[in-house]
């Protein structure tokens, strides 16, 4: 994943709060691969009618190329589906700005280099007033930790190290691996004084193929009253 | 003066970096079929799994609750999966298994949770592990891909919320009404960035699996982390489980999680306290889990709503078809499921048909008991039969009507009185009307085709 500091863009409005990784993306196209492209799948349900026709006045058809979503708090909230993340980011979506996101979709956003920017709820409620079903210039600076959206240019939080971490572009499996000595270190210390810690009936098998009414499973020895 | 998630948390740190996030060792790592980006990430990049002995498979999430695989696409998902395990040599409950059920369900069943590890799951309710003490929360496909390379998470420490719940709970009233109490009360993201402990009389009192319930909701009000100290409860629920310690090593681990409650003078960063007295049996009725309310209650008029709450309120009745006002018990239904990681446990099976014995449905209903175990005790013990008997239908376990990408699925329009987790927009199928409850409340809703206080209907019943 590459780093990014500035992003200079178009703003929409998404005027509904709670919006839910279930809104982002319904279940049902989530077994598709990644390369296919999630951009379809944003909000789907919101966007489309029942028989899959594009709703015209949804501000994402309106303005397909947005690439600032202004939302209410709440958002990315319920399943912890990285879909709901690559669906905004393959559709164009670049920086998401609330009152606050669920915590699983902001760690997620920021492993895929998505902004969530949080702003306080009454400045979000004056600006997507104002925004309206507008489309305006808008742009975010990671560094200096600010929004501009058509004549205002405002602050907003996120954890530094998720800021530097978006700047930077790190790869949390590259960061860990410089630590593997410790790691390995740290597990040989449990596997001495926690024993008991490491499953005694794990052995790697797959049982798919070998369905049995007895062994490991709970029959014989289940649910203590 | 060192809370249980302090001493929890503690044990887990290999390293802290200087702006407090630290690198956590993964006791137990959960994946599922929707794990398929992680893995194909990890393939990306020529990686193997650091531990394949700590990381068990399950198919939950597309796997079909009767007969074969709905879809092509489906039964690509759980081949998918079990081809993925395989090939890393990672022990798989798969669909042919007799330990095979929702992850969060058989998670405990099996052991696999202990008090004082930490486990993680690409999912969003591995907070139902944290019932027995253990440190447990949802991660997405990037930390997936991490926790499989490496067995290790980066994470920053969540505040602390204790949740005491005193008093006595109603006959009728259970832990989902507890947690759709709290969530109401607190919002959706009302405990978001904190880590919950459930405190106080009543929820020593629960049983394992109602503080299953309660924990699996924690997620809902925000909070990535639900806990609850271990105690005899927990310890008698997990002796002779088939992954837990045995013998001498069972001994030393019950010294050992003896001194994990938090100490009687630490400090919680938020305080927030609920009367078990005051709870009755609560469903949903829009599209947030914090839109509940007594079953007694009116649907609430938007009008009166501050303005951010308003437009959310008014869009939701919109979807689910409700006007303002009317009382909730008025409301017609059109099916019931009793499933999920959250209320598919045997208790919660045993509550809805003591209230469903001896009578009939008036309405359709799918019941997904959340494990094969399950299922076969529940069998056993003849609870099929007072479901069947009362007109609803029996089928396998796994995620089924919850999450509506196995095949089973609620109707546009067709509203669900559902003991799941989420009555979002579309979750249980596009144009779905979802009502969380109770399981009680859900056979209830069963009997009389309407949503319905099960407390008149439990008179001179045993409730289980
Ligand atoms: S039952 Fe529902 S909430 Fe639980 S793991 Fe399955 S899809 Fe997720």
């Amino acid at each position: 994943m590459s780093g990014w500091r500035t992003h200079a863009g178009h703003a929409v409005a998404l005027d509904i709060e709670n919006i839910d990784t279930d809104q982002l993306i319904p279940a049902r196209f989530m077994s598709t691969p990644r390369r296919a492209g999630y951009g379809p799948f944003l909000l789907h349900d919101l966007r489309h009618d029942a028989q899959g026709q594009a709703q015209p006045n949804f501000p994402l058809n309106r303005h397909p190329g947005a690439s600032v979503l202004l939302t209410r708090r709440n958002f990315g909230s319920g399943s912890s589906r990285e879909a709901a993340v690559y669906a905004l980011l393959d559709f164009g979506i670049r920086v998401v700005i609330a009152p606050s996101f669920g915590d699983i979709f902001a760690a997620n956003a920021v492993n895929n280099g998505l902004l969530p920017a949080r702003i306080p709820s009454d400045r979000a409620d004056t600006l997507i007033g104002e925004l309206g079903d507008r489309c305006v210039a808008a742009g975010a600076d990671l560094s200096a930790r600010k929004l501009t959206l058509s004549q205002h240019t405002l602050p907003f939080e996120i954890d530094p190290v998720w800021a530097e971490k978006l700047m930077m572009g790190w790869d949390d499996i590259d960061l860990t691996r410089a630590h593997t000595a410790e790691i390995a270190a740290f597990q040989q210390k449990r596997r001495q004084h926690l024993a008991w810690a490491f499953p005694q009936g794990a052995r790697p098998q797959d049982t798919d193929t070998q369905a049995t009414s007895q062994g490991t499973g709970v029959g014989d020895r289940r649910f203590n009253p | 003066m060192k809370t249980l998630l302090d001493k929890l948390w503690a044990r887990q740190e290999i390293r802290r970096r200087a702006d407090g996030t630290a690198l956590l060792w993964v006791d137990r790592h959960l994946v599922h079929e929707g794990s398929h980006h992680a893995f194909a990430k990890l393939a990306a990049r020529g990686l193997s799994v650091a531990e394949p002995g700590l990381t068990f498979g399950v198919a939950d999430h597309y796997a079909p609750t009767q007969g074969a695989p709905a879809t092509p696409a489906i039964a690509g998902m759980i081949a998918g999966r079990a081809a993925n395990t395989e090939r890393h040599g990672i022990a798989c409950f798969g669909p042919a298994d007799p330990r095979q059920g929702i992850v969060h369900v058989i998670g405990p069943e099996q052991g696999l949770p202990l008090p004082g590890l930490l486990i993680v799951c690409g999912g969003s309710h591995p907070a139902t592990h944290g019932a027995l003490g253990a440190l447990a929360f949802g991660i997405g496909a990037t930390e997936v891909a991490h926790v499989l390379a490496t067995q290790t998470i980066w994470q920053k420490k969540p505040r602390s919320l204790r949740l005491t719940i005193s008093g006595q709970l109603a006959p009728g009233v259970g832990a989902k009404d507890l947690a759709l109490a709290w969530i109401a009360r607190l919002g959706a993201d009302g405990a978001r960035g904190h880590a919950i402990e459930y405190a106080g009389d009543a929820v020593r009192a629960l049983s394992v699996d109602a503080r299953m319930t309660l924990c699996n909701m924690s997620i809902e009000g925000g909070a990535r982390f639900g806990l609850i100290a271990p105690d005899a409860a927990t310890f008698a629920y997990l002796q002779n489980r088939p992954f837990a310690p045995e013998g001498a090593a069972w001994s030393r681990a019950v010294a050992d999680w003896a001194k994990l409650a938090g100490d009687s003078d630490a400090k919680h960063d938020r305080e927030v306290t609920l009367n078990a007295e005051e709870v009755a049996p609560i469903v949903t009725w829009g599209t947030s889990p914090e839109d509940a309310l007594p079953i007694t209650a009116n649907v609430p008029d938007p009008a009166r709503l501050p303005p951010g709450k308003a437009e959310h309120a008014r869009a939701a009745l919109d979807y689910m078809g409700l006007s303002a006002g009317r009382p909730l018990e008025s409301i017609g239904i059109d099916q019931i499921f009793i499933g999920s990681c959250t209320n598919a446990r045997i208790e919660d099976l045993r509550a809805a048909a003591a209230v469903l014995a001896g009578r009939r449905a008036t309405v359709p209903g799918l019941v997904s008991p959340g494990s094969r175990a399950i299922k076969a005790q529940a069998e056993d013990e003849g609870l099929d039969r007072v479901f069947t008997d009362a007109g609803l239908t029996w089928v396998g376990s796994g995620c089924s009507m919850c999450v509506a990408m196995n095949g089973d699925s609620v109707g546009a329009g067709r509203r669900c009185a559902s003991t799941t987790n989420r009555n979002f927009r579309g979750r249980q199928g596009r144009g779905a009307r979802t009502h969380l409850m109770s399981p009680a409340m859900a056979a209830a809703a069963a009997i009389t085709g309407h949503l319905t206080d099960v407390r008149p209907l439990l008179r001179g019943r045993h409730a289980a």
